[in-house]
């Protein structure tokens, strides 16, 4: 396992381009949800020339959509949903700024265009990890389409979230990488 | 005849949505446990540890281990000299299911509608497949099922010209596309046989199944070992990082097919293989 790099959101173009392939990182600060439904959304507001949501850039999206909280909790279980179906989406995003996805699984070769023309990362949370991962959150607040329920955009404040570089802004990737390494069929 | 009154079965089902959601299997702990003296990749090793570690909160503290909470499967085996009391089975399933959500704090998953995607607010309706054997219990298995391997399934109505190797290389490169989507390391159900809902249904079923538990046709064993050993070897590992552990177990299902027909259905269930099963004996009123 290599070196533990901290990150201090947001994820300015300087600190992404220091992340590489493979890099364990614990990320604090404030990042925003969203997944499916939300990604829709904010696209189609582009489409029709009105704002986002939340000013994406230098920003980092997570696609999750959470538990209900129980009494007393912040926010309920929160691990990341498979990214792919977001790829629709993401190279419109990353245009406007956006330097950094949180997910889980693969990304099509026009999301990984976009994240080297631009300058993004995107990092792999572990999936089936809520429990673990709802901890590391210490704020949650629906700022956008409540009505989509756990899929609504939420700003999380984050402390020590774990996370791993899967493609760095050079188009390394780890899942390419590490199953080369493992395989012998 | 013996009766089961509705309101048993709605509680039952409304615990076991929440007990299989909270609660990780032995079975499935172990064979992460097992994987985890295995694996010879260090960020796989950090992966099943922190699985271990996720599944041990979820536990203790009583919450979802995952947040895709899943759409609600519910196996029933009906025993046919029962009679249940008080309303109609199908929505004392669901029921059950609109509780245990809400009860549980779990994620409501499911839209009414493919197209316009609005969601119901309470899971339901569940996926239920009905049983009917002799007897006068009702079996009910609760197996919430998340989308990230749902999604990763799939169904091929191979020619019986293909044979056995046709069959284990489409299972072997479902496994592979699926890379790292499905929250490896995963549980490989494969139904061979039937038709093509038939095969759907098996590799479903096939899940249930307690990890490390071979199907008891030994010719079937042995298929299940050698496809557990192949999908090994592709390298994917724990989460798609790299490494020897894709899977935990390949279990395989067969059932009698046309002449003309050999299908195969592949539907992978996560490393979160949730599922809770009850026996409600049926009792004289």
């Amino acid at each position: 396992m290599t070196e533990v790099v901290r990150i201090e959101t947001p994820l300015t173009h300087e600190k992404a381009a220091q992340l590489k392939s493979g890099d364990n990182v614990l990320l604090s600060g404030v990042i925003y949800t969203g997944r499916d439904a939300a990604h829709k959304k904010m696209v189609e507001a582009l489409a029709r020339g009105e704002e986002l949501p939340f000013n994406v850039k230098d920003q980092i999206i997570f696609f999750v959509g959470p538990t209900p909280p129980k009494p007393g909790q912040v926010i309920g279980s929160a691990g990341p949903t498979t990214s792919y179906r977001m790829d629709a989406y993401s190279p419109t995003l990353i245009e406007r700024g956006l330097t950094g996805m949180i997910g889980k699984g693969l990304r099509s070769a026009e999301v990984v265009d976009a994240m080297k023309r631009y300058g993004a990362v995107y990092f792999g949370a572990i999936g089936g990890l809520g429990a673990l991962l709802a901890k590391r959150i210490v704020a949650a607040e629906v700022i956008a389409y409540p009505e989509l329920g756990p899929e609504a955009v939420r700003r999380l404040e984050v402390k020590d979230f774990p996370v791993m570089v899967i493609i760095d802004q050079e188009g390394n990737n780890l899942y390419e990488i590490g199953k080369a390494k493992y395989r012998t069929i | 005849m013996k009766i089961i009154k509705v309101n048993e079965i709605i509680e039952a089902v409304e615990k076991m949505c929440i007990e299989a959601n909270y609660d990780l299997g032995n079975d499935v702990m172990l064979s992460i446990q097992r994987a985890l003296k295995t694996e010879t990749s260090s960020s796989g090793r950090e992966v099943l540890e922190r699985l271990i570690e996720n599944a041990s909160i979820a536990h203790e503290e009583r919450v979802p281990m995952c947040q895709d909470t899943g759409m609600t499967i519910i196996f029933v085996e009906v025993g046919q000299d029962l009679h249940i009391e008080g309303g109609m089975l199908t929505e004392a399933l669901n029921e059950g299911v609109r509780r245990g959500y809400k009860k549980g704090y779990l994620r409501k998953s499911v839209v009414k509608d493919p197209f316009e995607r609005i969601n119901t607010e309470d899971n339901t309706p569940a996926i239920i497949h009905y049983d009917f054997v002799s007897g006068d219990e009702l079996h009910i298995t609760v197996a919430p099922k998340g989308a990230g391997s749902e999604n990763m399934g799939a169904l091929k109505m191979c020619k019986p010209s293909d044979g056995l190797e046709g069959v284990m290389q489409f299972v072997v490169d479902t496994v592979e596309r699926a890379g790292g989507n499905p929250c490896p390391p995963i549980i490989v159900g494969v139904g061979v046989g039937g038709i093509m809902e038939k095969a759907s249904y098996l590799a479903k079923k096939a899940l249930l199944r307690e990890v490390g538990v071979h199907n008891k046709e030994e010719r079937l064993a042995k298929i299940e070992e050698k496809l557990l050993e192949r999908i090994n070897k592709l390298g994917i590992g724990p989460q798609g990082y790299g490494g020897i552990n894709t899977a935990l177990a390949v279990n395989l299902e067969v059932y009698p097919t046309h002449i003309a027909m050999l299908p195969v259905a592949v539907n992978i269930n996560c490393h979160a293989a949730r599922h809770k099963e009850i026996i409600l004996k049926g009792r004289e009123y």
